[in-house]
């Protein structure tokens, strides 16, 4: 938590909020980090109470779709492939079992860090299908692309991607088409915003008239980054604010996008508790579609089967509180997550349980 | 997810676009192709293998403190 000597400055911020705070402000923290960050600071809880800060749908793990996941579970099961994965993915419950469960039964199933590690899995064995599993938003989209490119100059036939890879403002539009959330203002991801810049988000201020700043981690980035967003409000003036200059060009990294719009076009795409979203999703081009392991092992998708009693899709949209959920903490936990939201490190329920008060909740 | 970290440029390969690193004291080879201007001795921010951002210096002790306790919980 807040070390002692930060404690004095929470306390002037604290201050300063409550002063320009005049009136009920509702922010939202898109990213998982950001609510992972603000959870061990427990700034929810030095806010005034004028402010409310609800989480958003930025934990790529938590959006993907029961359908999606259900999908790549039943590829992994064929086990004619090596399936390659980020460790977040492991523990996301389908209907007939995750991933580590599959890889108990004998699945091959493999956690690796990068996708240029999958890239390596497929050099080293060229008799084994290998399947990266492609989940992140534009942060982790480049990774991806750059292992096709790379397999595709090396002439690689054992290499495919399992593609579910999605783009944050298309999913901020729906949030803010949506009359239920009156939403003030957003906080906007860091890293997603080191590719993509400033930009993609400018249609917010101009055509809902909803401003955003974009913030690093750190909890006083965090305070400076709510306090802006408030200043901006009062002031009638909403806008998009660069504040983690130090990581986010206002263009973004160039090198990034070209590389993500050789390899990728934009495709409608799922998402758990916003839906269907039109052009959130990264498909492969066609000069590329040899990559595309959904095309090369005829994968249909799963049809959509909700867990029962899981409530992500309205934890994601930042209508529901985790601790609302009636299984949070009881039949729900890290250990024995229900829904996706519980498993990934940056997922709502997961942050809540681990920081804002959740645990004591549960005993 | 979209956690990227602070790490130290050791040795680079341009001609394929990789770069040894050190992050939080461990070395990996990562992607180098989103920052082509990079050079050894410069800090980046690494996700997932492939480095997305040049930083400075002082930024990258900042956020390396705060993602050591992320990570650690
Ligand atoms: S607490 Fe568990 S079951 Fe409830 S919404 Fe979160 S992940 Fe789903």
């Amino acid at each position: 938590m807040i070390e002692d000597g930060k404690r004095k400055y929470f306390r002037l911020f604290r201050d300063e909020l409550e002063r320009i705070a005049v009136r009920p402000v509702r922010l939202m923290e898109v990213c998982g980090t950001h609510t992972m960050a603000i959870g061990r600071a427990g700034l929810r809880q030095v806010l005034p109470p004028q402010i409310s800060l609800v989480s958003g749908p930025g934990c790529p793990v938590c959006v993907t779709a029961d359908a999606d996941i259900d999908s790549f579970l039943g590829l992994a099961k064929e086990r004619r492939v090596t399936v390659a994965t980020f460790g977040d993915m492991m523990r996301v419950p389908g209907n007939e079992g995750s991933l580590a469960d599959f890889r108990a039964a004998g699945a091959d199933i493999r956690v690796v860090y990068s996708p240029l590690e999958a890239l390596e899995l497929a050099r080293s064995n060229p008799g084994q299908e290998i399947v990266f599993l492609g989940i992140g938003f534009e942060t982790s989209a480049p990774g991806t692309a750059q292992a096709i490119i790379r397999a595709g100059r090396e002439g690689l036939k054992n290499f495919s991607v399992y593609n579910l890879h999605k783009t944050v403002p298309q999913a901020l539009q729906v949030l803010l088409d949506d009359p239920g959330q009156a939403l003030d203002a957003f906080i906007l991801p860091g890293h997603v915003s080191a590719i993509i810049g400033e930009a993609p988000y400018r249609f917010m201020p101009e055509k809902y008239g909803v401003g955003g700043a974009i913030a690093g981690f750190e909890p006083t980035d965090i305070l400076a980054a709510i306090a802006r967003l408030v200043k901006d409000i009062n002031s009638g003036c909403p806008r998009i604010t660069n504040l983690y200059g130090q990581v986010v060009r206002p263009g973004g990294n160039t090198a990034a996008q070209q590389i993500l719009a050789e390899t990728f076009e934009p495709c409608d795409a799922d998402w758990r508790g916003l839906g269907m979203i039109p052009g959130s999703g990264l498909k492969l081009r066609p000069r590329y579609a040899g990559f595309d392991a959904a095309l090369k092992f005829g994968v249909s998708r799963a049809p959509a089967k909700v867990r029962a009693g899981c409530r992500c899709g309205e934890v994601l949209k930042g209508i529901l509180r985790p601790v609302a959920c009636p299984l949070f903490g009881r039949t729900c936990t890290p250990e024995h997550p229900v829904g996706p939201c519980m498993v990934s490190s940056e997922g709502t329920c997961a942050a809540y349980y681990l920081y804002e008060g959740g645990k004591a909740h549960a005993s | 997810m979209c956690l990227a970290v602070p790490a130290k440029v050791i040795s680079l390969d341009k001609e394929i676009f990789l770069g040894e690193v050190t992050i939080m004291g461990n070395s990996k080879m990562v992607s180098i192709a989103l920052v082509p201007e990079v050079e050894v001795g410069d800090w980046v921010l690494v996700h997932a293998g492939e480095a997305i951002s040049l930083i400075s210096p002082e930024a990258a002790q900042e956020s390396e403190e705060l993602w050591q306790a992320i990570i650690d919980g």
